[in-house]
């Protein structure tokens, strides 16, 4: 089977996946500079276990459970627990040019950031035990059947054709939309409404902005799963989709407040490169200005929404990956094209209205589903152990009630 | 014996400094505090809602002077410091009962 192992594939997909570890600490840095200093370690230290915690959950069930033995078209089965049968030979429904460990731990880091985001929602509040017990069953009760639903072979959502490149669905509508569901169920911080809370290091948040953008060409470009034209399309439109979101974020907050922020400008980067996620290996470069552009504005309008409507998602999870997957989903539909990728469908502008409405029952299914499980989980947890922290507790910060850290020294 | 305080924007820290030295008074003690007088806050903006930050970034000077020099002193410091907006700060002068060199043990007036 050597001969069909392609040196340039596996070596792109390994660095893609090395890309894609990166943006979960540079993920936790995002978050960890929006919160108050008190808090600070905590958010750091969410995002950082979760690498260790799901990427042996991965190892043991979870990429049976999303890639394996197709079971109803709803999840995979156990064959695979243990990595076992996973090994140096490619596998033909994946990825025919690379070993299947290549693609089994390129797959691992997009079930590693998937419940790091959500920890966005329920900053500054939640209990280390709660969420430990929430990640890990969320990890395997949600992520893994969308990821077989929408990746997995024989999953109801690719049988019926619906397309998203890097995640869009799998990753951001999941945990956009589990975010809404934590922020709902576990309550608005203590003082919120009062106050804003002001950011302790926004130097850090732009650093992790920066380095989300830099491993995302690892997130969309290798999930070409091969060192061809097709990742280069990719990389080309994430960078296109990041640069333009920057900019309309950062002019809508000009125009409507009178300066352009810092914090807006790396939030609409992150927006771009949320909504051109699923559209990366389907849509030209300028449609993916356009998508870039109206991420921007559309997530920025998420964020304003929400302060009307009074839920507390600390860091816009719900804004920015929620909106942005959905729109990301839903512009797919409209512009994906088959001379981008002949793999794909042809979109709306391309004179197939059909995609759209196949993309919208995949967003109605995954947040449907997402929202649901979300809460049950939250709620089990909660009977059991408790999701939020004791308001004491919550005042003086939860890098010392439940880490006995501080960070910076004092 | 006298200790001026002087509460000044951390911008200024450099000219008061200089002023000092030329006074040949470079001893002072700096810390960072926040506050505010009569000054409102400043507006900031976190992802589209704005708020008012209230107690502003300022840097406190302690100086201790002999008695006489104590008005020299503050007229320098006050003109060094000001830029003529709000919250260009504020200088106080108490009285102090004793001063002691560490290094030497020296007391009262030799000890500044």
């Amino acid at each position: 089977m050597a001969g069909q192992v392609s040196a340039g594939d596996t070596a792109f997909v390994l660095a893609g996946a090395g890309l894609v570890m990166f943006m979960t600490p540079g993920l936790a840095m995002f978050y960890g500079g929006m919160v108050r200093q008190k808090n600070v370690l905590a958010t750091l230290m969410q995002s950082f276990c979760i690498v260790g915690m799901v990427s042996v959950l991965w190892a043991l069930v979870g990429y049976s459970l999303a890639f394996g033995p197709d079971c109803g078209h709803f999840i995979g089965s156990l064959a695979w627990a243990g990595l076992h049968g996973v090994g140096q030979a490619p596998n033909k429904d994946y990825a025919a040019t690379i070993p299947h460990l290549a693609f089994m731990i390129f797959q691992c880091m997009f079930a590693v950031i998937t419940p790091a985001l959500i920890t966005g929602a329920f900053a500054e509040r939640m209990r280390f035990r709660g969420f430990v017990v929430f990640t890990v069953l969320w990890s395997v009760l949600v992520y893994a059947p969308i990821a077989h639903w929408v990746w997995g072979a024989g999953g109801w959502i690719r049988n019926l054709g619906a397309l998203d490149f890097a995640g869009g669905t799998v990753v951001h509508i999941s945990s956009g939309t589990a975010a809404l569901a934590a922020a709902l169920i576990i309550g608005r911080r203590r003082g919120y409404g009062d106050a804003v809370f002001a950011s302790h290091n926004l130097p850090l948040t732009v650093l992790g902005a920066g380095i989300l953008w830099f491993g995302w060409f690892g997130f969309n470009a290798a999930s070409a799963l091969a060192a061809n034209g097709l990742a280069c399309n990719a990389f080309v439109v994430t960078n296109l989709a990041a640069s333009a979101a920057a900019m309309s974020w950062a002019a809508a907050e000009w125009v409507r407040h009178g300066k352009p922020t810092t914090l807006g400008a790396a939030s609409g980067a992150v927006a771009g490169l949320v909504a051109i996620t699923p559209a990366s290996g389907f849509v030209a470069p300028l449609p993916a200005l356009l998508i870039g552009a109206l991420a921007g504005l559309v997530c920025y309008g998420a964020v304003q929404l929400k302060w009307r409507a009074g839920y507390d998602d600390a860091l816009d999870v719900v804004g920015i990956h929620g909106a942005g997957g959905i729109l990301g989903a839903l512009a797919t539909g409209v512009f994906a094209s088959r001379l981008i990728n002949p793999a794909g469908a042809n979109g709306l502008v391309f004179g197939n209205p059909h995609l759209i409405a196949t993309q919208a029952i995949a967003v109605g299914a995954t947040v449907g589903y997402s929202f649901v499980v979300t809460v049950v989980l939250l709620k089990a947890v909660d009977v059991v152990m408790g999701l939020r922290v004791p308001e004491h507790q919550e005042e003086t910060g939860l890098d010392m009630s439940q880490h006995s850290e501080a960070a910076y020294g004092f | 014996m006298k200790k001026i305080e002087a509460i000044i924007r951390p911008e200024r820290v450099e000219q008061v400094r200089r002023a000092l030295e030329e006074l040949r008074y470079p001893g002072l003690t700096l810390t960072e505090v926040k506050g505010h007088g009569k000054q409102r806050g400043v507006r900031q903006q976190w992802r589209g809602k704005e708020f008012v930050a209230e107690l502003l970034p300022k840097v406190k000077l302690e100086i201790a002077t002999a008695d006489e020099d104590a008005p020299m002193i503050v007229r320098a410091i006050v003109s060094a410091a000001r830029t003529g907006e709000e919250g260009d700060g504020k200088v106080f002068v108490l009285p102090v009962d004793d001063a002691v060199r560490v290094r030497t043990g020296e007391g009262g007036d030799d000890a500044i």
